[in-house]
């Protein structure tokens, strides 16, 4: 079999989900394949509230797509519902 | 152009970005921190911003509004950090040749900067608690908006 490389990260959190996680960012060690794998991995160990349909992402600022592949060093932002104005 | 301000945001200053003699007609916008939403009086609002790429996002719209309604310029503020009631929240400035398109540019570039923004505001309530507006994991806050 492959083995699978892990992939380091950096998340940064704001609003909501910055409350629910407690902390502003943090670099986290993963083998999630794709950015909803991450959202889930890290919404299984944090227990946040909203779902990957209520969210968007962003991945070195620029909006992604939860099924986009996640890469080494990537930075990656997830966007709760916005209520901005 | 577009800014996120953490001080309270000036007018005067962004009117005279205005002065252009085909210009004749400008539209500005200012949404203000209201005192209640959904039945609940608000005494404040903390707005947090994922400056990148608000900062980014907002560009591609002010881009939009200029390019559809043929302005001559476009403007938007939006504040950052803790307000009260009856503060400026964000201001939008246009310029056009005639009043319908400015009236038209205005309010598109308020709505796409209210729907399309990473910012986000938490209410301050007159009993104490706070939310974050349209994060509540309920269906029924899935409608709610603080208008302005």
């Amino acid at each position: 079999m492959a083995y699978q490389e892990s992939k380091q990260v950096q998340i940064r959190y704001y609003a909501a989900l910055r409350e629910e996680r407690g902390l502003p960012a943090e670099t986290v060690t993963t083998f999630a394949g794709s950015l909803r794998e991450l959202y889930l991995e890290l919404r299984d160990k944090h227990g946040f509230r909203l779902g990957c349909e209520r969210l968007r992402v962003a991945v070195n600022d620029r909006f992604g797509n939860w099924d986009d592949e996640l890469a080494d060093s990537d930075r990656v932002v997830f966007i709760p519902p916005v209520s901005g104005g | 152009m577009f800014l996120l301000s953490k001080e309270a945001i000036e007018i005067e200053p962004l009117r005279r970005l205005f002065a252009d003699a085909r210009a004749g007609a400008v539209a500005t916008f200012e949404g203000r921190v209201r005192n209640h939403n959904d039945g609940r009086p608000v005494l404040g609002l903390d707005y947090e911003a994922y400056e990148a790429l608000a900062v980014e996002e907002a560009e591609t719209i002010m881009k939009e509004a200029t390019d559809r309604f043929g302005l001559y310029k476009a403007c938007c503020v939006h504040r950052v950090g803790s307000l009260r009631v009856g503060d400026l929240a964000v201001w939008v400035g246009v310029s056009g040749a005639h009043r319908a398109e400015a009236f038209a540019a205005c309010q598109y570039i308020i709505d796409a900067v209210k729907h399309r923004l990473p910012i986000w505001k938490r209410e301050r309530y007159a009993d104490g608690s706070v939310e974050w507006v349209n994060c509540q994991s309920g269906s029924r806050e899935l409608s709610r908006e603080h208008a302005h």
